[in-house]
């Protein structure tokens, strides 16, 4: 009889490390449907970043500047100089393992490099050689190892692997944050032109036209434009949003997604129309047309080169304050990192609500409130007429954004809006949501489609959690406050979820929410028909 | 290897002083003078350096990670401890993290598939942390009546409290028991479970069979060969007044479980145990969630390169006069 | 007794037998977590196993209906779809079976009743592994559904406006919402 492998051997794989094996002995293996696309040159030129050339993470050579070693250590001490968290959290790790099932792409993948404590330590172990006695004489008895090309396609395959989600931090009893020394990996792969090319097409892109897709001004209003025609095909209400408008008394700034991609484009109709409905001053700018910011998945001074268009924008038109829209990182940046790069603010006033009177203190410096604020404000003071049989139809639960959660906390406003507009609401399990709450699998730029598994995997744990509130209570929309969200767990859900709808909040207040002078609705902003109104019901 | 070799390294420290002591006399000043007041010195400033050294890091940014409600409108419940906005909720969110490990605390619930709630490992891993931590000090602050002439009450307080089932002579403390139980439980956890294992380091293993080692010896010295106490007081007197003095007939063992805390405190600084610093400096932690409120500054921030408007406008100037957008210059 | 039932009685000790050989083809690390972690939502991945193994079981002993086997098939394939495993790595564990049977019924006189039984269940188990085959072709296709859908949604609106496409009047317009059952089934 032939030779043939049985099931079992078949199976093995080359798995199963034997139990003293070190993880530093085994090599990275680049697979395809785990990483992105290198970047192109042309994009990196466009930034002024080093190395700029055309490079692929699958080949060989890739393309490394001399003495890129150099480079990176270099780029080392300088960050733990500058960073306290970056230091700290090389040193004071005990390898307890409360992280290691904590994160999203561990739990779906089971790659043992995925557990956030290794993660660090693939960092760690450098960090040890070149700047630690111990690990200077000691070696690899004391966990450190020299900084080579291996290493550094480890740390480029499994630190482009993680969403800086810091789910792992909220259990870490000492606040290691992923984060942290993902966002280094990042600044210093950068220095060796390693971005990805999803990553850096959008950086480019985002300098030069303002946003991430790249949109010229035209395209911009175009784009409003069709959504303003939908309005009114849904309403009867015609509405004029405005443009780089001098002396507007609010700028809005949302990612540039929901300008384009479906089911995006339902939440901006959402916020055009609730706009329009209080008779908001405000105006939307194609310079600043994007609130998202994929500099801080590349390094700190890009994100910041980046942001600093939204301040520059309010003061050239003169505004009094900005709200910005639903997205996720977004909100890191704009709670966590724009007033102190890009700050003062003083220029603006402190946020107050032209309709409710209420002033946003907690946005006293940076003067920048977030929709849902603005909104659940509004509802609780009783200045929208909503009526959320319209929203009948939908059975919702509610993922909270990584970044809204674990680096802000803005956890009630949305719910309290979502319990307003709608009739059916279900929580998922406590330890997937607020801060406990699971990433989509496909944050920090990792929402290409070539690495379509490894977003998969991510996203299997929010999957589980949205299946079993679907099995439950019939869940069939999931509502998010995310761009990023709305865009990547379509596709999540599409593959592990079938049949459930993902939306912007917005989306359901403008679906809920009675327009001064609006014809009889038929259909909701998808064109599908109300409940009761229709014939496929 | 990482196992063996910490565990090996324990044992030999262990029998040097051993042997040491029993051989010849004279090294006992060596033992007794020489290495415990170069391993409180180096404690004391490695400790204060390494903490300087981190302190000398900036803290650019203001990232704490945010686990709870945050302060906005004022009818939205806002969680103070998980999410603090003032100095003083910091401080409360950091006593419940140092105090009783929050953190660590968290996520322990397990839904079964049958909707029965259990508990999970993870409630061990905090269980034999909090144990160990807090014999730990208890310990090392009973340890203190060896330094005064007259024992503090709040000392005696503590004795009465760890030795109140008032079995065995001397009096056993149930601290000992446990700080055992609990380092044996954290060693095992490292060797058994697969994923822990893999992670861990020898300079894992080192401060766990090194602090085995030293509870062991004063067990033994305790309960066992009973050491000359007298002996041991007018020792540890003599070392506090700076007038040190090697009083006759202490017994080899104490050496063994002094020079073995010595080690702990030589090694202290230059190790993981410096998290007992470090958590308090963690800036994920230890930031009140404030930075739309205030400003938070980045003593290092500098001027970038960045896209103007001017520059844009340059670009689309005709573009948008085309569409209708108003530009600055015609 | 019969094979049916000497197979439900051991029926535990079998599932335990299988789910460790399928978390075996983990990385060791990985297979402690799989097996330990209680939680269904903290270990998705360890519960799909559990819940499709016993499923699976059960069907193929009782003889029950096709269309509930492939439902817990679907639920282990989809998750081997997509975690670096071939497509032969993907549905060999349910060849383990035979092996895990045949060790579980080792003890018992093999009388030629009990080798037919067996022989049939092995050809049912080979039908197993066909169905799971175009369930892992069915995941791995709509892996690349996705990734076009995802292309045509973030350009759709481009095209639109570039008046490149236009929507034929009373043509039904698709879109990625409810219209879709709420679970596929996979046969």
């Amino acid at each position: 009889m032939a030779k043939l492998p049985t099931p079992e051997e078949l199976m093995k794989l080359n798995y199963n490390p034997p139990q003293d094996e070190n993880w530093m002995d085994k090599p990275v293996e680049l697979k395809p449907g785990n990483i992105c696309w290198g970047a192109k040159g042309k994009n990196l030129k466009i930034v002024e970043f080093p190395n700029a050339r055309d490079w692929s993470p699958v080949e060989a050579d890739w393309k490394l500047p001399q003495d890129w070693e150099g480079t990176v250590l270099e780029a080392m001490a300088d960050r733990l100089s500058k960073y306290r968290s970056f230091k700290i959290f090389m040193d004071i790790c005990v390898r307890c393992g409360a992280c290691a099932d904590k994160c999203h792409f561990f739990i779906g993948g089971g790659d043992p490099k995925n557990m956030p404590v290794l993660r660090a330590e693939l960092m760690r172990s450098v960090y040890r050689k070149y700047f630690t006695n111990s690990g200077k004489y000691l070696g690899k008895l004391a966990g450190a190892r020299e900084l080579d090309l291996g290493v550094l396609k480890e740390w480029w395959y499994y630190f482009y692997q993680c969403t800086e989600c810091r789910r792992c931090s909220v259990f870490c009893p000492y606040g290691i944050d992923t984060a942290e020394i993902t966002m280094m990996a990042r600044e210093f792969t950068n220095l060796l032109g390693l971005n990805t090319d999803w990553i850096s097409g959008p950086v480019a892109n985002c300098y030069m036209k303002g946003n991430h897709l790249g949109l010229e001004p035209h395209a911009i209003m175009n784009s409003v434009e069709g959504m303003v025609d939908d309005i009114e095909t849904i309403t009867g209400i015609r509405i004029n949003p405005s443009f780089n408008r001098k002396g507007a008394e609010i700028l809005f700034v949302t990612p540039s997604g929901d300008l384009f991609a479906d089911p995006g484009t339902f939440t901006a109709m959402g916020y055009m129309m609730l706009f329009h409905e209080l008779g908001l001053d405000y105006t939307w700018s194609t310079y600043a047309s994007e609130g998202g910011n994929f500099g801080l998945f590349t390094s700190n001074e890009m994100a910041k080169r980046l942001n600093s268009k939204i301040y520059a924008e309010a003061k050239r038109l003169g505004v009094k304050y900005i709200i910005g829209g639903e997205c996720g990182h977004m909100w890191r940046v704009l709670n966590q990192y724009m007033d102190t790069w890009n700050g003062p603010a003083d220029f603006m006033e402190v946020p107050k609500s032209p309709i409710t009177g209420t002033v946003f203190d907690n946005a006293a410096s940076t003067k920048m409130i977030h929709v849902t604020e603005f909104t659940a404000d509004l509802i609780k003071n009783g200045k929208l007429k909503l009526d959320p049989t319209r929203n009948d139809d939908l059975v919702v639960t509610y993922h909270d954004s990584c970044n809204t959660a674990r680096g802000m906390g803005l956890l009630e406003e949305p719910r309290y809006i979502i319990n307003n507009v709608c009739n059916k609401f279900h929580e998922m399990p406590e330890n997937t949501i607020r801060e406990r709450t699971f990433c989509c699998g496909s944050g920090t730029g990792l929402n290409a489609s070539e690495n379509m598994e490894l977003r998969m995997r991510g996203g299997l744990p929010r999957a589980n959690a949205v299946k079993h509130v679907t099995e439950k209570y019939g869940v069939n929309t999931l509502a998010n406050i995310c761009a990023i969200d709305r865009a990547t767990l379509s596709a999540s859900m599409d593959y592990w979820v079938p049949g459930t709808r993902v939306a912007g909040v917005h989306e359901l207040v403008a679906n809920a929410m009675i327009m001064t002078g609006e014809k009889e609705r038929e259909t909701n902003l998808r064109g599908e028909p109300l409940p009761g109104k229709g014939g496929n019901e | 290897m990482k196992v063996v070799l910490p565990f090996i390294a324990v044992v030999v420290l262990a029998l040097l002083a051993l042997v040491g002591v029993t051989l010849a006399h004279q090294v006992e000043f060596f033992f007794g003078v020489i290495v415990p007041y170069t391993a409180v010195a180096v404690f004391i400033f490695g400790f204060i350096y390494r903490v300087l050294q981190w302190a000398k890091s900036p803290v650019p940014f203001c990232i704490p990670t945010t686990c709870g409600q945050q302060k906005t409108l004022p009818w939205i419940k806002h969680d103070k401890l998980e999410n603090p906005v003032t100095t003083l909720q910091v401080v409360g969110r950091m006593l419940l993290e140092v105090l009783v490990f929050r953190s660590l605390f968290r996520n322990m619930k397990t839904e079964m598939t049958d909707g029965k709630i259990v508990y999970g490992s993870e409630k061990l891993l905090w269980l034999a942390g909090l144990a160990f931590h807090w014999t730990f000090f208890f310990i090392f602050a009973r340890h203190f009546r060896f330094f005064f002439q007259d024992v503090p009450s709040i000392l005696s307080m503590m004795e009465g409290v760890d030795s109140f089932f008032q079995v065995g002579a001397p009096l056993f403390y149930m601290t000992d028991a446990v700080i055992l139980g609990a380092v044996t439980f954290l060693i095992f956890r490292r060797v058994y479970l697969p994923q822990i294992r893999y992670i861990s380091l020898a300079s894992d293993f080192f401060p766990l069979f090194l602090i085995f080692g030293i509870a062991l010896s004063g067990i033994l010295m305790r309960y066992m060969f009973k050491v000359h106490i007298v002996a041991v007081k007018q020792f540890a007197m003599g070392l506090v007044s700076l007038s040190p003095i090697i009083p006759q007939g202490i017994g080899a063992i104490f050496y063994v479980h002094l020079f073995l805390i010595c080690t702990l405190l030589i090694y202290f600084p230059f190790s993981k145990l410096m998290h007992m610093g470090g958590v308090f400096l963690s800036p994920t932690r230890n930031m009140a969630n404030d930075s739309r409120m205030v400003r938070h500054i980045n003593p290092w921030n500098y001027p970038v390169h960045v896209h103007t408007y001017a520059e844009y406008e340059d670009e689309f100037r005709e573009k948008m006069k085309k569409a209708g957008l108003p530009v600055e210059k015609e | 007794m019969s094979l049916k039932h000497i197979l439900l009685e051991k029926k535990d000790s079998l599932l335990a037998l299988w789910f460790d050989r399928i978390v075996d083809t983990y990385p060791a690390e990985t297979a402690k977590f799989l097996k330990n972690q209680k939680d269904r939502f903290a270990n998705p991945v360890g519960q799909t196993i559990h819940e499709g193994i016993e499923g699976i079981f059960q069907e193929l002993v009782q003889g029950g209906e096709i269309a509930k086997v492939s439902g817990f098939l679907d639920a282990m394939i989809r998750v081997r779809a997509i975690q670096e495993f071939t497509a032969a790595q993907a549905v060999a564990f349910i060849f383990f079976l035979k092996s895990i049977i045949r060790d579980g019924v080792k003890d018992i006189p093999l009388t030629s009743e009990l080798a037919e039984e067996l022989a049939i269940l092995d050809s049912q188990i080979d039908s197993l592994v066909l169905i799971a085959f175009d369930i892992f072709m069915q995941c791995r296709e709509k892996l690349y559904d996705i990734k076009a859908n995802e292309m045509k949604n973030m350009t759709y609106r481009l095209l639109q406006q570039a008046n490149l496409v236009t929507e034929i009047e009373g043509a039904t317009q698709e879109t990625t919402f409810i219209s879709i059952p709420k679970k596929e089934v996979n046969t």
